[in-house]
């Protein structure tokens, strides 16, 4: 802790003083809590999600029940001649994929540019992958800084177009939704599967409607909400929604990764589909 | 009766300086600075340290406490470790003067380079009329006490000094914010433009949005939410997104 070993100064200024000095603390912080507690996490828990996903991605199996109609999220829309019949809900316009090409090869782009250029993950990110800081007050180890200033985290301003592209892919989602209350024998049917497509599918809606990017798109961009009401109640609503991104940040990644898990267990019959109604 | 606990101090100037051991009395509901002014009057009657309101209002008493930005006067003693010493820094981020006062001008020069307020031509002050939805959002980011614990706290200054002259820190980039937000700033009639203004002049893309700047505002301002990133918003419109801009052509 100790800067140098000269005494407590007089108070007196004396010549040849350097100007616009910093105050000279070795540590690289003084905090006494545990700030490293965090990040960490977040590096654990982002690490598992991206390991867990790049498995599921290239096993190309256990992806859908056709007798259910559950279809994983990661594997939503399936749109090459290599994907399992019956998961295709929009045909098949591409061809069959070669065993080393994942078949979301379209989607997968688009649903990492969302989270990695998403407001709340790129804090994540930065704190717990670039240290950049690893916590507030806590210097960072970079000796050079250029932010968002510069080529390749500039392109995280290109946020609102994933947006846009994943709000498609929601609604291909929220119809994979609907469909898991619609079993292949016909007729209306609950089961836990369809129920925990639910309530991913609402999990993702919520974090999308809570991102930054659609509560500016929605009105934010504003200068006088008063000549715009319906757009200023969107606005309002938003933001309420927008003080829980974080929540619905973490929230929305594990349920995604659940309900992949739901649904590959079943595929596999690991586990029988718990049936509540038909 | 209060209890003691052990104090380290930062003393110097820019010469250097260290953390200087105190004991001190700590009486119940006390919060930092109160014991700061004790070790003042009992045991270091040349410790320098800036101060006014004790109430949170001024902004004064900016230091670290525990390595964490705080206010001194609102830093209650009841809320830190109490097996650990206390200890109480300057602000790293701008030049230090002595003991626990910096010269914050570097804030004073940023606020200076914000074009200020312009109203539409032909009102007069008195004659400024608005209805409060379009104005409460500029009115979260009023509530500002210039603490500077926001500019001290924001990495990209603290941690790269080189970087002073590019970026005006988390507190002057809300002020550009609250002005273009706000309903009767016509600086765009004025050929003034606020949001390519805070990109190139004042280095809004310097900020990567890791929200110290908001944890440690003790007004409990949105910065982020509510500023940074609603103005990243705006830069986007014009700097990132022509799907924007042509449709803005495209309606006149």
């Amino acid at each position: 802790m100790t800067t140098t070993s000269s005494p407590p100064p007089s108070g007196v200024a004396q010549p040849g003083r350097i100007p616009s000095a910093r105050v000279a603390i070795s540590a690289r912080t003084l905090r006494t809590d545990r700030w490293w507690v965090s990040p960490l996490v977040t590096a654990i828990v982002l690490g598992v999600f991206v390991v867990y996903t790049t498995v599921r991605l290239f096993m190309r199996n256990d992806y859908w029940v056709g007798e259910y109609h559950y279809l994983t999220p990661l594997y939503s829309p399936c749109l090459s001649n290599s994907c399992a019949p019956g998961s295709s809900h929009f045909g098949t316009p591409l061809p069959a994929f070669p065993l080393a090409l994942p078949l979301p090869i379209l989607i997968l782009p688009i649903l990492a540019g969302f989270r990695v250029s998403c407001y709340y993950y790129r804090k994540a990110g930065y704190r717990a992958f670039l240290l950049s800081p690893p916590g507030c007050a806590v210097t960072e180890p970079a000796k050079k800084y250029t932010g968002e200033t510069r080529l390749p985290l500039i392109l995280q301003n290109l946020h609102r177009y994933f947006f846009y592209l994943a709000s498609v892919l929601l609604l291909i989602n929220t119809y994979d939704a609907v469909s898991a209350f619609l079993p292949a024998d016909g007729g209306f049917g609950v089961g836990l599967g369809s129920l925990i497509l639910l309530i991913n599918v609402t999990m993702l809606w919520l974090y999308s409607l809570s991102c930054h990017a659609c509560r500016h798109i929605f009105g934010g961009r504003l200068k006088h909400f008063s000549k715009h009401p319906m757009q200023y109640w969107f606005w309002t609503q938003l933001s309420k929604l927008n003080g829980r991104h974080m929540q619905f940040a973490w929230t929305s990644l594990i349920t995604v990764m659940l309900t992949d898990f739901y649904v590959m267990a079943v595929s596999a019959g690991w586990i029988a589909d718990l049936r509540l109604f038909n | 009766m209060g209890n003691q606990r052990r104090f380290q101090v930062w003393r110097g100037d820019t010469h250097g300086g260290n953390l200087v051991d105190f004991d001190a009395e700590v009486n119940e509901g006390e919060v930092v600075l109160d014991v700061i002014h004790r070790l003042q009057a009992t045991k270091a009657p040349d410790l320098a340290v800036r101060w006014n309101c004790k109430a949170g209002k001024c902004g004064s008493c900016s230091a670290e406490i525990n390595g964490r930005p705080r206010l001194m006067c609102m830093t209650r003693m009841s809320m830190l470790p109490p097996q650990l010493p206390v200890t109480v820094t300057p602000l790293r981020t701008f030049p230090v003067i002595r003991d626990l006062v910096t010269d914050v001008a570097y804030n004073y020069q940023k606020a200076r380079e914000v074009r200020s307020f312009m109203p539409p031509k032909g009102v007069q002050p008195g004659e400024y009329r608005m209805q409060q939805v379009d104005v409460e959002r500029s009115q979260e980011f009023r509530k500002c006490i210039e603490c500077f614990l926001c500019q001290n706290t924001c990495h990209v200054i603290r941690d790269h000094e080189e970087n002073e002259t590019n970026f005006s820190g988390p507190r002057f980039l809300m002020r550009i914010a609250e002005l273009d937000m706000h309903p009767l700033d016509a600086a765009d009639e004025e050929g003034v433009d606020r949001k390519r203004s805070a990109q190139d002049e004042h280095g809004l893309g310097f900020c990567n949005i890791t929200k110290c700047c908001t944890e440690v505002c003790p007004e409990h301002i949105k910065i982020t939410d509510n500023a940074l990133i609603p103005m990243k918003e705006r830069v986007a419109d014009i700097r990132f997104d022509p799907l924007i801009r042509l449709f803005r052509r495209k309606r006149g």
